[in-house]
């Protein structure tokens, strides 16, 4: 019934070529930037952020310099029995943040009670669990018959893992914990409360920290694998050889030559949080937010959501092959199109045995 | 200052929250914006109208480019659509734009079926959208989108009304695409005609049911100019790819010996209104109608046809998985079946031909049989007329043996008469 040619590339004149009267070759399809920009405004964004770190390293303070606002309550329970959950916790809270007409439902997750007892083996099963609920949820949704026009996205875009800034090298709960969880979620590794480490120290840490992450094959956010184009891998290879961001938090402000900035202050000096003479900070930050949030956005969602997506959807086929069945390989259906079963990997999914979507192959 | 609320809020409710400085996340539709400019647009525009009514002229003017286009002859048997896709570039966007034109609407005898290609082509395309959605491996962000996204109804001017062909068309399509129905050849209406016409159609579209697109009236910035808009559907629009000079300038413009029917001139046509709607201001919002409405649409009717349900008949949720599931074992139980009678089939088939060979083996038989006593009759024939011959023969030698002898005595007798004459 119809045929398409090749992509032909006859092009309009650009708008340089604009007559003084009127806009004579001008076309006008670069204004779909502006309706998309309108477009997003007007629906707000999302974003889930989830916090992983022993207690006392400043999560919570983190989160509050990062958003410039109380988004995490400061665990202050004064009674020691009630400080460390018998298991380990996931709290989440969400709030609606607004700037310059930037509407965003900012939620963050926090995970008091890891690395926090004596022994931490499988520490990081009730993270991996909550995120693949996420994942579960937005899957479940998707393939309703009656589904919502904007799916609600609670997948955890970011897990920013916080490294005790021992100086020396990575602990073996680090490793484990980063190695299961980068498979599944972008992990933003970061050396907390940096300001005990000298310059010096601090190089030598993060050296460290990379070799062991590369030795054993954690890939963390910015992922190689993931870079689009040369330009990408550009700034991406700067970003990836000043990981982790060694950050210091603060939510009190103090006087500087005349300048009220975040910091800490101590006898012998004070800390400014949004120097990056003296921490990491800014780069964390414009990481995060400035530059790479729609990116972690995109790779949450068309990456890890869609592994995860493929695995599930692959394992109730295995589930439900195991029914008995003598049928062989390839079974010549009635109409005389061969038919595949479900073991192949490239086979639709839900839709494999359907007659009318039989001769999809 | 940043709210201080020390009360720990509960897991769901989201509490607003003021900013102490500068975050920084104002980027973020920059971010998306850069984004998707490198991934580039996608825009597909499916024109229907009667062969020779102008679609191919709009589209080269809306676009300004000249795209590939032949003229098609009025005597095609069957509606048929042809679709053309273009990479067009314009400052940074790149857009991949697919016009789809049908060829031979309007021109059949019987027209009853002329909107079934269509409907047929726009639900084709939602197919295979469906299908990449359902996959198991599956690539949307790379996936070339084909659905229709806006469909230009051309309505040609007679002044008085809808042509039935056309109300039917459009019914058929409204819940399926957005309908933008445009009058073509707008140079042939004068202006009073062109209003009470507009009214007339309007009207009409209305007493029918046609849901044709408005244009969308929920952002402020916009709301405005689209109210206007669509109180001025259906657009009256003149397209031509010919330049002429007027005043000191070169204008696309058609020329006729009264005058010159400038094409961007807001007094002579809508064709500023029509490019300004369904490009630089509506372009996201149609195509996002096609994804959410139009699409989903097409989505629940078809996962319902094929027996999915998100709650069985006890009201609890059921999983896609456990309707797949209990929706393979029905299909395996057939194909067992389908399987047997197969056999079953097979040896049926073969029974008969083994009984077929034997018959035939059984004749040949018998003819061998026959043929062997005809060979022993005559055989047996034979050795008689042997027999006889030798016979004959035998009596035929005495006979002759008599005969010489005979022959040999008179002789002698002769002889003995001769000697005794001559004595």
């Amino acid at each position: 019934m119809s045929e398409s040619a090749k992509p032909h590339h006859p092009s309009p004149q650009g708008k340089g070529e604009k007559t003084h009267a009127s806009d004579f070759s001008y076309v006008g399809i670069d204004a779909i930037l502006e309706q998309m920009r309108r477009k997003a405004m007007k629906q707000g964004f999302e974003l889930n952020i989830m916090v992983v770190g022993q207690s006392g390293l400043g999560k919570s303070t983190l989160m509050n310099t990062l958003f410039k606002s109380k988004v995490s309550r400061k665990s202050v329970q004064p009674n020691p029995e009630e400080r460390i959950p018998k298991t380990i916790e996931i709290k989440s809270i969400s709030h609606d943040i607004e700037e310059k007409g930037v509407r965003m439902k900012l939620t963050v997750i926090d995970t008091p009670g890891f690395g926090d007892h004596i022994n931490n083996e499988n520490c990081w099963q009730p993270i991996m669990k909550f995120i693949n609920d996420q994942y579960e949820a937005y899957l479940q949704e998707e393939i309703n018959i009656n589904r919502k026009k904007r799916i609600p996205d609670s997948r955890v875009h970011c897990c920013i893992y916080f490294i005790p800034p021992t100086g020396h090298c990575l602990r073996p709960l680090d490793v484990e914990f980063m190695r299961r969880l980068s498979k599944v979620v972008n992990i933003v590794p970061v050396i907390a409360k940096a300001d005990t480490l000298t310059l010096e120290e601090r190089d030598f840490f993060k050296q460290t920290i990379r070799e062991e992450l590369r030795a054993n094959g954690i890939d963390v956010y910015p992922q190689k694998e993931f870079d689009e184009d040369a330009d990408d891998r550009m700034i991406n290879d700067k970003i990836r050889e000043m990981i982790p961001f060694a950050v210091v938090g603060s939510d009190q402000e103090y006087q500087v030559n005349g300048k009220r900035i975040l910091g800490r202050k101590t006898k012998w000096g004070t800390i400014e949080v949004e120097n990056i003479g003296h921490c990491e900070f800014a780069y964390l930050r414009d990481l995060l937010i400035r530059t790479h949030m729609q990116n972690i956005k995109d790779i949450t969602g068309s990456i890890h959501y869609e592994t995860y997506r493929v695995r599930r959807l692959n394992e109730s086929n295995a589930h439900f092959k195991s029914q008995p069945s003598d049928h062989p390989a390839v079974q010549p259906k009635a109409n005389g199109q061969p038919e595949v079963t479900p073991s192949a990997p490239q086979a639709n999914g839900v839709a494999a045995k359907h007659e009318v979507m039989s001769h999809e192959m | 200052m940043a709210s201080s609320d020390v009360a720990r809020m509960p897991e769901k409710a989201v509490r607003p929250l003021g900013l102490a400085g500068h975050v920084g996340f104002d980027s973020l539709p920059d971010q998306l914006v850069n984004k998707s400019i490198c991934q580039g647009f996608c825009f597909n525009i499916l024109c229907i109208g009667e062969t020779g009514i102008g679609k191919s002229t709009l589209m080269d003017t809306l676009f300004n480019t000249n795209f590939e286009n032949f003229e098609s002859s009025h005597f095609e048997p069957q509606v048929k659509l042809r679709a053309q896709t273009y990479d067009l570039q314009e400052s940074n966007v790149r857009l991949r734009l697919t016009v789809v034109n049908t060829v031979g609407f309007g021109d059949q005898m019987n027209k009853q079926e002329s909107y079934q290609p269509v409907v047929d082509y726009i639900d084709k395309q939602f197919e295979s959208y469906l299908q990449e959605e359902l996959k198991i491996k599956r690539s949307l962000h790379n996936y070339h989108d084909s659905r229709v996204h806006a469909c230009l109804y051309f309505i040609s001017p007679s002044g008085h009304s809808l042509k039935s062909l056309d109300l039917v068309t459009m019914k058929k399509l409204d819940s399926k695409v957005n309908i933008i129905p445009v009058i073509a050849k707008a140079d042939t209406i004068s202006k009073s005609e062109l209003h009470k016409f507009k009214i007339k159609i309007m009207s009409e579209l209305v007493s029918n049911g046609v849901q044709i697109y408005q244009f969308p009236l929920d952002d402020e910035t916009v709301a405005k100019v689209n109210t206007t808009m669509n109180g001025l559907l259906p657009f009256a629009v003149v397209g031509s790819t010919e330049e002429v000079s007027v005043g000191n300038k070169m204008v696309k413009a058609r020329q006729y010996p009264w005058g010159v029917v400038q094409v961007e001139n807001e007094s002579h046509c809508d064709f500023v209104k029509l490019r300004e709607m369904l490009i630089c201001v509506n372009m996201e919002d149609l195509r996002e109608q096609t994804h959410t409405r139009h699409y989903e649409l097409y989505r629940r009717c078809k996962l319902e046809e094929m027996g999915f349900q998100d709650t069985n008949p006890e009201c609890k949720p059921v999983s896609l998985q456990q309707t797949y599931e209990a929706k393979r074992q029905e299909f395996l139980v057939e194909l067992q079946k389908r399987e047997d009678e197969m056999r079953q089939m097979f040896v049926q088939r073969v029974k008969e031909k083994e009984s077929e060979l034997k018959d035939a083996e059984r004749e040949l038989q018998s003819r061998f049989e026959q043929l062997k006593r005809l060979h022993a009759d005559e055989k047996a024939t034979l050795e008689d007329k042997r027999r006889n011959l030798d016979d004959d023969l035998s009596s035929f030698g005495k006979r002759r043996a008599a005969a010489q002898l005979l022959q040999a005595q008179s002789l002698t007798a002769n002889g003995k008469k001769d000697k005794d004459r001559k004595k």
